[in-house]
C-alpha cells in the first residue's frame, strides 16, 4: 500500500464525509428546534436529486447548454423547491403531531419517507431504474503517482465547506440564527420574546431540506448516477452520524458525518478481501458506539425531567 | 352504572351472526377474481361496518365478546377452519391465508416488545429472516426434525437479538430506534454480500417432514377429494399461532404484563417502585424475537425459498404498520390489520404496485386522525368480566 492509494482513499472518504455531514446537519437542526426526528430526510434528498435531474433535462430542452449555468440553475431550483417541500412537511406532518408521543412523529416521517421514495419510483418516468446524472463539472485532474486529484471533486468539496460554514455563520452571527437558537433552547421564552415560532420552524425545516437537496445534487455529480432508493441509506447514515455526534449539536453532526465516512473507508481498506462488507462494518461500529456512549459522542447536556 | 360492572348477560347470538357473516364475507372476498367485484365487496364491507358502528350493533357485539373471550377465541378458530376448509384445493388462496397467519404470529412478537414493554424494534423483518434462514440451513444440511427446526429458528432469532441487548438497554427513544434500524440495514447488506448463505439469490428451504410424512405432498382423502399441501402447513401454523396467542394473552393478563405496562408508561416511575427495568426489557425483547423467529422459520418452509429482498427495512416498516393500524398493544387488532395489509393488495391487482405508497399514506392518515388504531387496546380489566378501571 503506497502513499498514493492512501491519499486516494482519503479523498474519497472526505467526499463521502461531506455528503453525510450535510445530511446530518439537517437532522440536527430539526432536532434542535422541535426535538423531532424527521426520518424522511433521506428521501427528501432523493427528491432533490431527481428535481435537479429534471431541471437539467428541461434546460437541455430549451437549449441552455453552458455547464456552469446549468449547474447553477439546477442547484437553485432544487434547493428552493425542496426547501418549500420541507416547510410543507413541517406544516402538514410534523407540527400537527407535536402533542403526540415522539414515537408517532418518528413513525409518520418514516412512512412519509416511504411515500416519497415510492412516489419517485412510480411517478418519475421509469423511476424504478437507476438514472444517469450528467457530469457537469470540469473533469481535469492532476496525478501524483497513484493519486488522481480530480478538479470536480475539489470543487464539490469546496462548495460543501462553503455551505456548511455559511450555515454555521448564519446560525451564530445573524438575527435569524439567534431566533433559531432561541427556539431550540426554550420555546416558551422565545415566544414571549416575540419570536414567531411557526415561522422559525418553517424556516429551519426549509433550510435543512435545502441542505439535503444540495447533498443530493452533490451525490449525483459524484457518482454520476442516482436512483430512487439512494436516500434511504444516506438518510440512515446521516441520522446515525447526527446521533453518534450527539443530537442538536452542529459540530457533532459534522464530526459524525466524517467519522462514518472514515469507518466505511477504513472498512474498505482494512478488509480488502471483503470490501463488500464495508457497510456491515460501519453499521456494526455505529451499534457499538451507541452501546458505549448511549447519547452520542458529544453528550447532550440535559437530564430527564420527571 | 351499577349494571355495567356485572358480566354482561347479552345473548351470544348477535356475536354468532356477526362471526358467520364475517366468515362468509372473507370467503367471498378470497373467492372473487374480477377486479370490479373485489372493489364492490371492499366498498360494501366498509359501508356495512360504518352503518353497524353507527347503529351501535358493532359496539354491542364487541362488548359481548369482550366479556366472553372464550367464545371469541372459539369463533375465530372455527371461522378460520371454515375458510381454510372451503378453499381446500386452492393453492394460492391457502398460501395467502398462511401468510396472514404468519404475519399475525410475527406481529404478536413485535407487540410484546413494542405494544407492551415499549421497546422499539425496527428490525422485525430481520429477525423474521433469521428464522427463515435458520430453517433453510438446518433443513438442507442437518437431520434435525422439522418441528424442532421451527423452535431453533425462534431460539436463533432470540440469540442474535442478544447482540443488540446492550445498546437497546442503554439507549432510549430515538437513540434506541437507530440501533435497530442500523441492525436492519446491516442484516440485509450482510445477506446480500456473503456467499455462504446464497447471496442475493437466496436459498431453497426443504419442505417440512413430520414422522416421515412430507408436507409438500397433497393429502388425498378417499379417492375424490385431494387437499392442497398448504392445508397441512396451515394446520401446523394454526396450532403454533394458537399456542403463541395464548402465551401472549397470558403474559398480558399476568403480573408480568402489568410490569411491562408500567415500564412502557413511565420508566422512571416504574424504576422508583422497584421494578427491575433491565429484566423486563430483556424478557420482552427476547420473547418477542423468539416469536418472530418462529414465524420466520415457518415462512421459509411454507414458501420453500428465502432471499434477502423479503427481509428489507421496508418489510420491517410493514410489520410496524400492522401494529399501528391494529391499535398498539391490542392483539385482536393485529389479526384485522394483518388481514387488511396482506389480502387487500393481493386481491386488488391494480394497487399491487402501489402498495408501499398506499400503506405509507394510510399509516400517515391513521397517525394524524386516529392515532389509537382501528381497534384501540381497552383499559386493563383486573377481574374477568369485571369493570374497566
Amino acid at each position: 500500500m503506497d502513499i498514493g492509494f492512501l491519499a486516494q482513499y482519503l479523498m474519497n472518504g472526505l467526499m463521502l464525509g461531506m455528503m453525510y455531514a450535510l445530511v446530518a446537519v439537517g437532522f440536527t437542526l430539526f432536532f434542535g428546534v422541535l426535538d423531532v426526528i424527521k426520518f424522511s430526510h433521506g428521501d427528501v434528498l432523493t427528491v432533490g436529486a431527481f428535481t435537479a435531474l429534471a431541471t437539467y433535462l428541461g434546460l437541455e430542452q430549451i437549449g441552455v447548454t453552458d455547464p456552469a449555468t446549468q449547474i447553477l440553475v439546477m442547484v437553485i431550483v432544487s434547493t428552493v423547491l425542496i426547501g418549500g417541500l420541507g416547510a410543507v412537511i413541517a406544516r402538514t406532518v410534523i407540527l400537527p403531531l407535536r402533542s403526540a408521543p415522539p414515537l408517532n412523529t418518528l413513525l409518520i416521517t418514516l412512512m412519509l419517507g416511504t411515500v416519497l421514495r415510492e412516489a419517485v419510483r412510480l411517478f418519475y418516468p421509469e423511476g424504478g431504474n437507476p438514472k444517469p446524472f450528467p457530469a457537469l463539472l470540469p473533469t481535469d485532474s492532476v496525478t501524483f503517482g497513484n493519486f488522481n486529484l480530480r478538479l470536480d471533486n475539489v470543487l464539490m468539496f469546496g462548495a460543501g465547506v462553503l455551505v456548511i460554514v455559511g450555515t454555521q455563520w448564519m446560525l451564530n452571527r445573524t438575527k435569524l440564527g439567534l431566533a433559531i437558537r432561541a427556539v431550540a433552547q426554550d420555546e416558551e421564552t422565545a415566544k414571549t420574546m416575540g419570536i414567531n415560532f411557526n415561522l422559525i420552524v418553517f424556516i429551519t425545516f426549509a433550510l435543512g431540506s435545502a441542505l439535503a437537496a444540495f447533498a443530493g445534487v452533490m451525490n449525483g455529480l459524484y457518482y454520476n448516477e442516482i436512483n430512487f432508493g439512494m436516500g434511504l441509506l444516506l438518510g440512515v447514515i446521516g441520522f446515525s452520524a447526527a446521533i453518534v455526534g450527539g443530537m442538536g449539536n452542529l459540530y457533532g453532526a459534522i464530526l459524525g458525518g466524517f467519522l462514518f465516512a472514515a469507518l466505511q473507508t477504513i472498512g474498505a481498506v482494512a478488509l480488502p478481501f471483503a470490501s463488500a462488507y464495508k457497510d456491515v462494518f460501519a453499521f456494526a461500529v455505529v451499534i457499538a458506539i451507541m452501546a458505549w456512549r448511549p447519547t452520542g459522542l458529544i453528550q447532550e447536556k440535559v437530564s430527564d425531567r420527571v | 352504572m351499577q349494571d355495567e360492572l356485572k358480566p354482561t348477560g347479552k345473548p351470544l347470538w348477535q356475536a354468532l351472526i356477526g362471526a358467520v357473516l364475517t366468515t362468509v364475507y372473507l370467503i367471498l372476498l378470497l373467492k372473487v377474481e374480477e377486479q370490479s367485484e373485489v372493489i364492490g365487496l371492499l366498498a360494501g364491507g366498509a359501508v356495512l361496518l360504518l352503518l353497524l358502528t353507527k347503529t351501535g350493533h358493532l359496539g354491542g357485539i364487541g362488548n359481548t365478546l369482550h366479556s366472553r373471550e372464550g367464545a371469541l377465541n372459539l369463533l375465530v378458530i372455527l371461522g378460520t377452519l371454515a375458510i381454510v376448509g372451503f378453499f381446500y384445493e386452492d393453492h394460492f388462496t391457502l398460501l395467502l391465508i398462511a401468510t396472514v397467519m404468519l404475519y399475525v404470529l410475527a406481529t404478536l412478537g413485535l407487540n410484546l416488545q413494542f405494544g407492551f414493554a415499549g421497546v422499539l424494534n425496527f428490525a422485525g423483518a430481520s429477525f423474521f429472516g433469521i428464522g427463515a434462514y435458520t430453517a433453510a440451513v438446518l433443513g438442507a444440511h442437518t437431520a434435525v426434525p422439522s418441528l424442532l427446526i421451527i423452535l431453533v429458528g425462534g431460539v436463533m432469532a432470540a440469540l442474535i437479538g442478544c447482540v443488540l441487548l446492550l445498546p437497546v438497554l442503554r439507549t432510549r427513544g430515538h437513540y434506541a430506534a437507530v440501533v435497530t434500524i442500523a441492525f436492519a440495514l446491516l442484516f440485509k447488506t450482510f445477506l446480500e454480500v456473503n456467499d455462504i448463505l446464497g447471496g442475493p439469490q437466496g436459498l431453497q428451504v426443504p419442505s417440512m417432514k413430520v414422522f416421515g410424512w412430507d408436507f409438500n405432498n397433497n393429502v388425498a382423502l378417499g379417492d375424490s377429494v385431494e387437499l392442497s399441501f398448504y392445508f397441512s402447513y396451515i394446520i401446523v401454523i394454526l396450532l403454533v399461532l394458537i399456542a403463541a396467542f395464548v402465551l401472549v394473552r397470558r403474559v398480558e393478563r399476568s403480573w408480568i404484563g402489568l410490569n411491562l405496562d408500567a415500564l412502557r408508561l413511565d420508566e422512571t416511575a416504574a424504576s422508583c417502585f422497584g421494578l427491575n427495568i433491565v429484566r423486563w426489557k430483556v424478557t420482552a425483547f427476547l420473547l418477542g424475537n423468539f416469536l418472530i423467529g418462529i414465524a420466520g422459520a415457518l415462512y421459509g418452509m411454507v414458501g420453500g425459498f428465502v432471499a434477502p429482498t423479503s427481509f428489507t427495512f421496508a418489510d420491517s416498516l410493514i410489520l410496524v404498520s400492522i401494529i399501528l393500524l391494529g391499535g398498539i398493544g391490542n392483539v385482536w387488532g393485529l389479526i384485522v390489520a394483518a388481514a387488511i395489509v396482506v389480502i387487500v393488495p393481493e386481491k386488488l391487482q391494480a394497487i399491487q404496485e402501489y402498495r408501499f405508497l398506499l400503506f405509507g399514506g394510510l399509516v400517515m392518515m391513521m397517525l394524524l386522525f386516529r392515532p389509537e388504531g382501528l381497534l384501540p387496546r381497552s383499559v386493563r380489566r383486573y377481574f374477568p368480566g369485571g369493570a374497566e378501571r
